[in-house]
C-alpha cells in the first residue's frame, strides 16, 4: 500500500507501549504492515481468525489470563462482531480495536458501503466508544488515547482509521 | 450414551488444581454449576459461539495452567470456525470438550446439525487438532479425565450425551463479578 509508511508503525508502538500480548486479526490490506510488525514481534502472539467475532472472545480470554489483546479488522468485520460484543459489555472487559474503513472514500466496491455506514452506529449501540483518525498526524495520539481508555478505564474502544488515510486500493481486474 | 450430570461429575471427580474451565452458555454452564459454583469456572450466559476462543485467549495467556472449554454441540457449531483458529495455534494446555446431545436444549430440544450426521471430531481433526476423539461410555470418560490431568497437547473430545433436560442449576449472571473472581483465581494460581 502506498501510504503504509509511518502510521502503521505508530499503531504498533501504541500496542507495544500498552503491553498488548495477543493480536487477533483477519488478513487486511489496510492493516498489512501492522500485522507484519505484530507477527515479527516475539512478545506478541498473532492469532489469525476465521471471523472477527473470534477476536472479541479471544480478547476476553486473554484478559481473564492477565494479558491485554487487540483486534485488527476492517469496517465490514464489525458487523460480524455484534453479538459477541455483549461479552465485553456485560463483563466490562477492556477492549481495543483498530478498524480500517472501507466504503467511505474512493471506494470501487458498493458492497463495502452499507457496513461502512453502519460501523460507528453499531459499535456505539454495543457500548464501544469510537475514536476516529482522518489524517496521518492524528493516528498516534488518537490510538494512544484509545489504549489508555481501554486498559486504564476498562472500556471498549475502537479507533476508526479513515479510508482516506489508507489510500486508494489498487485493484486490477 | 451418558447422562450429562453424571458425565460432568466423573470428568471433574479428580479435578486438578490448575484446571480452569470455560463452560458454554446453557446446559454446560448448569452442568458445571451443579458441582458447586467455583471461582475457577467462567460461566457463560451468552456469547454463543465464543467459548472455544475465550479458552484460546486464556490458554495462550497462561501456558502453565490447564484450560478446558466444556460446551454443547449447538454452541460449538456456531463457532466452528474457531476450531480452525485453534488448530493453527494449538496451545498444549487447551482442551475443548463438547457435550453432544444433538439438541438445542435451551430452546426446546430441537435437533442440531450433529443429529443429521455432522461429525465434530472429524471437523476438529481436519482443522489440525490431531488428538480428537469420541467418548461414548464411562470408561472413555475416565480416560478423558486422565487426559485432562496430564494435558500436554491440544485436545478435542465429543462426549455423547443423552438428550435429557435435568433441573437447571444457575450460577451468578453478574458478568463483572464472574470476570473479577475468575481473574483473581488465575492470579492466585500463579
Amino acid at each position: 500500500m502506498e501510504n503504509q509508511t509511518g502510521w502503521p508503525d505508530q499503531l504498533f508502538d501504541v500496542l507495544k507501549r500498552a503491553e498488548v500480548r495477543q493480536v487477533g486479526y483477519v488478513p487486511d490490506a489496510g492493516h498489512a504492515r501492522l500485522i507484519e510488525r505484530c507477527k515479527a514481534d516475539n512478545d506478541i502472539r498473532d492469532v489469525v481468525l476465521s471471523t472477527e467475532e473470534e477476536g472479541v472472545a479471544l480478547a476476553a480470554g486473554a484478559w481473564l489470563g492477565g494479558q491485554r489483546a487487540a483486534l485488527l479488522m476492517q469496517s465490514s468485520g464489525v458487523g460480524n462482531c455484534i453479538n459477541m460484543l455483549s461479552l465485553i459489555n456485560t463483563c466490562r472487559f477492556p477492549f481495543l480495536t483498530f478498524i480500517t474503513m472501507r466504503g467511505e472514500w474512493a471506494e470501487f466496491n458498493p458492497w463495502q458501503v452499507p457496513m461502512s455506514q453502519a460501523t460507528e452506529p453499531v459499535l456505539t449501540a454495543m457500548g464501544v466508544k469510537c475514536y476516529r483518525a482522518d489524517r496521518p498526524e492524528e493516528v498516534a495520539d488518537t490510538a494512544q488515547a484509545a489504549a489508555e481508555l481501554a486498559f486504564g478505564g476498562d472500556f471498549a474502544v475502537a479507533v476508526l482509521l479513515s479510508q482516506k488515510l489508507i489510500g486508494r486500493k489498487v485493484w486490477v481486474k | 450414551m451418558l447422562e450429562r450430570r453424571k458425565a460432568i461429575a466423573t470428568l471433574m471427580a479428580n479435578r486438578p488444581k490448575d484446571l480452569f474451565v470455560v463452560p458454554g452458555l446453557g446446559s454446560t454452564t448448569y452442568d458445571l454449576a451443579s458441582l458447586g459454583e467455583k471461582d475457577t469456572d467462567f460461566y457463560l450466559w451468552g456469547a454463543m459461539g465464543g467459548a472455544a476462543m475465550i479458552g484460546l485467549g486464556l490458554a495462550l495467556a497462561k501456558p502453565k495452567l490447564k484450560i478446558a472449554v466444556i460446551t454443547g454441540d449447538g454452541e460449538m457449531l456456531m463457532g466452528m470456525g474457531s476450531l480452525a483458529t485453534v488448530g493453527v495455534q494449538r496451545p498444549k494446555n487447551l482442551a475443548i470438550i463438547v457435550f453432544d446431545n444433538r439438541r438445542y436444549g435451551e430452546t426446546g430440544m430441537q435437533a442440531s446439525h450433529t443429529d443429521k450426521g455432522v461429525d465434530l471430531v472429524g471437523v476438529a481433526k481436519s482443522c489440525g487438532i490431531a488428538r480428537a476423539y469420541d467418548v461414548e461410555d464411562e470408561a472413555g470418560l475416565k480416560k478423558l479425565a486422565g487426559d485432562l490431568t496430564a494435558l500436554n497437547e491440544t485436545l478435542f473430545a465429543r462426549v455423547h450425551i443423552k438428550a435429557d433436560d435435568p433441573p437447571r442449576v444457575l450460577p451468578t449472571k453478574d458478568g463483572v463479578e464472574l470476570k473479577n473472581r475468575f481473574r483473581r483465581a488465575v492470579v492466585a494460581a500463579g
